[in-house]
């Protein structure tokens, strides 16, 4: 059936399966059930699913070359090629896998929690259209196509994030999210430029053959004279305005502050969107322009900062939200802090390793607290809730090994991919290092504490629902269970599985590069004997320790003495209120960013629209004309013999011409 | 003894005439086409006048196509003008300046 794996068909169709379920569930929408919308985009993401995994087969076991070819010329302008092609390697299979898998996880999902609602087949076909868009992005071969598929996930994330149009808190929270990832794209299409001027070219591997020799390029944005100003080294400048798109895509400080909010969406695409997959398009992009990142230090030492910033504060966050699906999002941003933190330290491998066991156990946790959703009737407050254990036997229990999975508990998949990053920081030289492996340190126990602080609340403890919602309280339809159960199997198993050649095996040789200056992963390479052994290593050491404390802190604040955590809320009011700002970042986005921008562009508008646009050029101009033609007009009275007057004038003056 | 001289200078008054009566005239729209007329003659003394003295018949056969023309155009002037007054009621031509912009 595929013999011929590298014909470009089994690419397309991967593409294009879920698009067609999406134009079908979305253009005949008025035409279809519910059933068939539902059938056909389950069956386009089931069939990309399939394939994916063929692919993966290919080339993770028969171990094929990468495949890199263009479908497509759209234009050619002044010899560069705006193309749409593939680029399949390991890195690419194996998003392919992740992306479709919990894709058609959520696809399935969202059968039991969306059945009352009135958007139904819309979202289905939202849904599908994402997978595409993130096909796109992955399968890319070029930036133009990056580009296109890092802009059409946002397109979908917007679009999602307000599914609730009439509720006013999702349209806030969609335009949010919009405006803040136009700050990064922003810097993103300007990385594009920066390339494009450098290179000439747009194709990935042209760029990054002609990397090395492109790496002394300096620019000089700022004059010399200025603060900063001087040259720079183009790489930097690049790699870090990239790098600026993908904190808007992955949620890194400071433009982290939308992801939290598009917790308005409804919680099967903050498990496939703003969990698992979208949300690290950041990470997988970085990861995929290695060779020119680690042409720059300056630009991976402000990733490590930035990731390590992300990972531990926002953990911080986590604790005091009282939303459970508030809580999982700020767990995400410090997860992506984790990630990006093995970006900066050159542990690529690292990072796609995390991205994807994140991408199970957290899109199972935001499944896992979606069906609690449904059980409580939507309700989302975790005071609210409690002893959920004994009504929802499976949401628990997978629950628990998704946390467990998190936190990083020995033998989850969580545990190899958190570990490795945490050494790699820890063998990492470049500046900013130690600060990054202090900062992921202590997020270990940041992570446990939130983590089974939810765990607790939620599932043990007291019944504080009302007793309505209690009488209804069940576990949720098996379209919503199965999944959950399908996502907790490789949460729990895939690290094990994977590590040896992922990360210390040649997983990623061709698709990654690492200068052997970085190499960290190289160097505890030598001290890795196989995941048992990793384990018990593992158990001696800090991260383990930090993870116990933190089990145990939650269990003695949350099951030994619930009404501590308000005393000591009440005796730190001032850490308290600074959290509970979220550090101020909305804040100060909605007074000075906001009210600032609304400033100029009042100021703009009055003096650049209204007065020299409207004022001058456009109305100055024909109100010109209408006053030199109110002078000009008093020529023409009206009696012939003027105008007979004025032609014998030029007759005359014709003649005088002509004879002298 | 006539030379060509007299007969210019006869065209030219005749042509100057009708010009002052073109110009000066502001009364009768009639009398406006009475000089264009006029202006017409002076010009067909002068074909004349150097047909004569050239010893060259064809400007006294333009001659006679200027007077054809000139009396079609005569005869429109006049149909153009009993509509004007239809719709006017006035061939004065103080008052006609519908053309003033």
């Amino acid at each position: 059936m595929f013999e011929n794996y590298s014909d470009s068909q089994v690419y397309l169709a991967i593409v294009l399966a879920p698009l067609i379920g999406s134009i079908i569930a979305g253009v005949f929408n008025a035409y279809i059930s519910r059933a068939v919308a539902h059938t056909v985009t389950i069956a386009g993401v089931g069939l990309s699913f399939i394939l994916a995994l063929f692919v993966f087969k290919y080339f993770a076991f028969d171990g094929a070359q990468a495949y890199n070819e263009t479908v497509y010329t759209w234009l050619v302008s002044d010899g560069i090629r705006f193309e749409v092609g593939f680029l399949i390697d390991n890195l690419t299979s194996m998003m392919l896998v992740v992306v479709s898998f919990v894709s058609l996880m959520v696809h399935l999902y969202t059968i039991g929690y969306m059945q009352e609602d009135p958007g139904y087949k819309r979202f289905f076909s939202y849904i599908s259209l994402f997978t595409f868009s993130m096909y796109m992005l992955v399968m890319s071969n070029n930036f133009l196509q990056l580009f296109f598929g890092w802009e059409a996930v946002g397109l979908v994330s917007y679009l999602l994030i307000g599914f609730y149009y009439k509720k006013e808190s999702a349209i806030f929270a969609n335009m949010k999210a919009f405006l803040v990832n136009r700050v990064g794209d922003f810097g993103f299409i300007l990385g594009i430029a920066g390339v494009l001027m450098v290179f000439n070219t747009l194709d990935y591997a042209d760029v990054f053959a002609m990397a090395n020799s492109k790496a002394d390029l300096t620019i000089e944005i700022i004059p010399a004279d200025f603060l900063f100003g001087g040259e720079w080294s183009m790489m930097t400048v690049i790699c870090i305005l990239l790098f600026i798109g993908a904190m808007g895509k992955s949620a890194q400080v400071p433009l982290h502050v939308w992801l939290p909010d598009s917790m308005e969406g409804p919680t099967p695409i903050s498990a496939l969107i703003h969990a698992a997959t979208m949300v690290t398009a950041g990470i997988f992009m970085v990861s995929r322009m290695s060779p020119l990142f680690e042409l720059s230090e300056t630009a991976l030492s402000f990733i490590l900062v930035i990731g390590a910033v992300t990972a531990l504060f926002m953990g911080f966050l986590g604790i005091i939200q009282n939303d459970i699906k508030r809580v999982v999002a700020y767990s995400t941003l410090s997860q992506l802090g984790y990630m990006t933190v093995a970006l900066g330290a050159s542990a690529y491998s690292a990072a796609v390793f995390h991205l994807m066991t994140h991408a199970f156990f957290k899109a199972l946790l935001f499944l896992a607290a979606g069906s609690v959703i449904i059980g409580m009737h939507h309700v989302q407050d975790i005071r609210k809730m409690g002893a959920l254990k004994k009504y929802m036997p499976i949401t628990y229990w997978t629950s628990l090994l998704g946390t467990l999975a998190l936190i990083g508990f020995p033998g989850f998949s969580g545990f190899y991919s958190k570990d490795s990053i945490i050494e790699a920081v820890h063998a990492s030289s470049i500046a900013g290092s130690d600060f990054a492996y202090y900062a992921v340190l202590a997020g270990v126990f940041i992570t446990a504490l939130y983590s089974l602080r939810l765990f607790f609340i939620v599932f043990h403890g007291e019944e504080r629902m009302d007793h309505h919602t209690k009488e209804h309280l069940k576990e949720s339809p098996w379209v919503v269970t199965v999944p959950l159960v399908l996502l907790a199997i490789p949460s729990v198993i895939i690290g094990g599985m994977t590590i040896s050649s992922v990360l210390y095996g040649d997983y990623f040789n061709n698709a990654v590069i690492v200068q052997q200056a970085h190499d960290v992963l190289g160097h505890l390479k030598e001290d890795y004997h196989g995941p048992l052994s990793m384990i018990l290593h593992g158990i001696r050491s800090a991260p383990f320790f930090l993870m116990a404390a933190g089990i145990a802190t939650a269990w003695f604040l949350y099951m030994k003495n619930p009404e501590l955590p308000a005393k000591i809320k009440d005796s730190f009011g001032l850490i308290y209120d600074i959290l509970d700002n979220k550090y101020g970042f909305d804040t100060f986005n909605e007074k000075v960013i906001a009210a600032g921008t609304r400033g100029l562009g009042n100021i703009f508008s009055k003096f650049g629209d209204i007065m020299i646009i409207d004022g001058l050029v456009v109305n100055g101009s024909a109100k010109s004309v209408a006053w030199f033609s109110g002078i000009i007009r008093h020529v023409q009275t009206g009696y012939l013999y003027h105008y007979a007057f004025a032609m014998i004038l030029g007759l005359i003056g014709l003649l005088a011409l002509v004879i002298f | 003894m006539l030379i060509l001289t007299h007969f210019l200078v006869l065209s030219a008054i005749l042509f100057s005439i009708s010009l002052a009566g073109v110009f000066i005239n502001r009364k009768n729209v009639i009398i406006l086409l009475m000089c264009v007329e006029l202006m017409l003659l002076a010009v067909n003394t002068n074909f004349i006048a150097f047909s004569y003295f050239l010893g060259d018949t064809a400007g006294q056969v333009f001659v006679f196509f200027i007077l054809t023309v000139a009396a079609a155009e005569a005869a429109i002037g006049l149909a153009i003008l009993v509509v004007l007054f239809r719709n006017k009621r006035t061939i004065n031509v103080e008052e006609l300046d519908t053309l003033k912009g």
